[in-house]
């Protein structure tokens, strides 16, 4: 039953979006969110919508994957509509029973808000539904690189990201394998109420961790016996380099931010 | 490397894990010959995988001093060196991967040393042919076989071009399978690549195919020689709590039942030899 444990998203393709450039795909969803607050008022939800169509095509992801990113938000997205369509102050009164008051202004925003959710976690679904974990974590790493010259430590960063991305199989493997071994011996992991089963879950987290700590330990020898002393003098097999698709996904990205933020000022909805 | 210098060299090596505790490795000598294979035998506990450590900087000796290719160990300066001469395969195949990706886990010694991209992927290349994992290179590691993985571990060492493998106990969570196949792979690496071994076992038949053994017992040297010279030594081998090989205990069985056998039977066909020789001397002429 853990052996269904998906990493990420990832749907693996040979699409131009695929083929983009991580640090372009990081740097292109945050130019995304961007243009997502710049958004005004809901209709404008117009851009956003047709470049993330224009990105699904490209990319051949089905709208019906992109939703289903927002099914795991969808109690978040109910309260956020409930708390706006009640809460907001607003002159215009479409419904009124007793304290409950509903405003035009209130449902506005309440729509603003939830397409707003909406739109983010679908846009940021592109990027990781079309980039493997391991492409992002180079992505990052190159991105946070600069930021080691202030003293941040990019490169231990990404390193345990790939570790960690390494060993998910690992665990997820010997996570099920002790799991069994404790059904064998009588341990219910599927019955009783949530504080119950969070109990159970005990007898397979503790040897679950000490063997992780097991595991980091032989890794490190290996890790040093293979030379490993931090980012230094460090050279890459897989080195990123931009290409021509990439400037052109950056300018037609930069053309609907502007083009988003030039119709929310001048047309007054 | 010059000829004259020997891969490994211990000289007088102790080691404690704790100041006051009882040496793990206790006043050990030991050339390792340039080229050779040699097995190092002994059960658990016996300091076999300490010696190992202490063979590549990993561990540094409390006592004695330890050479690698010359260098001395302790000298703190030279350590990314002497790994780099004395590559080291560990026990459990999943520990010691580091990418997830086959041809990026031989790479991360590369990346290491800083070695130049170009002369990487060459490198990996030549590595992952040597282990005969060429067509595995872009799996994904924890799909592969144990016998699989070691392989990848052992190319991952290879690419950095080291005099001496340490093979510290990689075949312990292997099937028989495994085991063999890694077995074959080092000897061919050994054979033909002039890559000195020190094979860390407690499989007497792994022992066997090498060409010297050193039997460790107590965290010191019980026993040194060749397969046969200590194989040949049952009695002494059993009051160490090891096994030999079972031909070799089936020589000593039938020599106690007064069949005149040569005490250097290792295996079956040795066996047969000596059969026909002892038993039907006129017939092993023709």
């Amino acid at each position: 039953m853990l052996k269904d444990i998906t990493l990420g998203q990832y749907m693996p393709g040979n699409s131009a979006i695929h083929r983009l450039d991580p640090r372009t795909k990081i740097l292109l969803t945050l130019l995304y969110i961007v243009m997502v607050f710049f958004v005004s008022s809901p209709v404008w939800y117009i851009f956003p919508l047709i470049y993330i169509l224009l990105c699904a095509k490209l990319s051949g992801i089905r709208a019906r994957q992109l939703l289903s990113s927002v099914k795991p938000l969808r109690f978040l997205l109910i309260l956020t509509f409930i708390l706006n369509l009640f809460f907001s102050s607003g002159s215009t009164t479409l419904f009124q029973w007793r304290f409950l008051r509903i405003s035009k202004e209130g449902l506005m925003t309440a729509i603003h808000f939830c397409m707003r959710l909406i739109f983010l976690v679908t846009g940021t679904a592109v990027l990781t539904l079309t980039t493997s974990p391991i492409a992002l974590c180079d992505g990052i790493e190159s991105l946070l690189k600069p930021l080691s010259k202030i003293g941040f430590p990019s490169h231990e960063l990404a390193m345990m990201m790939s570790i960690a991305l390494r060993f998910i199989p690992t665990l997820t493997e010997e996570a099920d394998k002790i799991q069994k071994a404790q059904m064998a011996r009588g341990a219910d992991f599927e019955s009783g109420n949530l504080i119950k089963r969070a109990k159970a879950m005990i007898p397979l987290l503790v040897p679950l961790f000490v063997s992780a700590f097991r595991r980091a330990g032989d890794l490190a020898m290996a890790m040093e016996s293979r030379c490993y002393h931090g980012g230094e003098g460090r050279t890459r097999l897989r080195v990123l380099k931009y290409q021509k698709n990439d400037l052109w996904a950056a300018l037609v990205s930069i053309a609907f931010l502007a083009v988003t933020i030039l119709c929310g000022k001048l047309i007054q909805l | 490397m010059e000829k004259n210098i020997l891969p490994i060299q211990l000289k007088d090596v102790s080691y404690c894990y704790e100041p006051e505790a009882e040496p793990a490795v206790s006043h050990v000598s030991l050339d390792i010959e340039p080229g050779s294979f040699v097995a190092v035998l002994g059960h658990n506990g016996c300091g076999k995988s300490t010696l190992a450590k202490l063979m590549n900087a990993l561990f540094l000796p409390t006592e004695g001093q330890v050479l690698v290719c010359g260098m001395d160990t302790a000298a703190e300066e030279k350590v990314w060196n002497i790994r780099r001469h004395a590559g080291m395969v560990f026990q459990n195949p999943d520990n010691q991967i580091v990418a997830n990706v086959v041809r990026e886990d031989v790479a991360f010694g590369l990346e290491n040393l800083g070695v130049p991209q170009d002369e990487m992927i060459e490198r990996i290349e030549a590595a992952l042919g040597a282990v005969r994992m060429s067509a595995f290179a872009e799996r994904a590691p924890h799909l592969l076989s144990g016998g699989q993985k070691q392989r990848v571990a052992i190319a991952g060492v290879l690419a950095m071009e080291p005099d001496v493998l340490i093979m510290d106990e990689s075949t312990a969570m292997l099937d028989p399978a495994g085991r063999e196949d890694v077995l074959q792979t080092v000897h061919l690496l050994n054979r033909e690549k002039g890559i000195t071994v020190v094979w860390i076992t407690h499989f007497m038949e792994e022992a066997a195919t090498a060409d010297r053994i050193v039997v460790m017992d107590k965290g010191s040297i019980a026993m040194d020689g060749t397969p046969r010279e200590v194989f040949s030594q049952v009695e002494k081998m059993k009051a160490l709590g090891l096994d030999v090989t079972p031909m070799s205990e089936m020589a000593m069985e039938l020599r106690k039942q007064g069949l005149p056998l040569s005490n250097d039977i290792l295996n079956v066909s040795d066996m047969l030899k000596e059969l026909k020789e002892t038993l039907c001397p006129s017939k092993s002429s023709i």
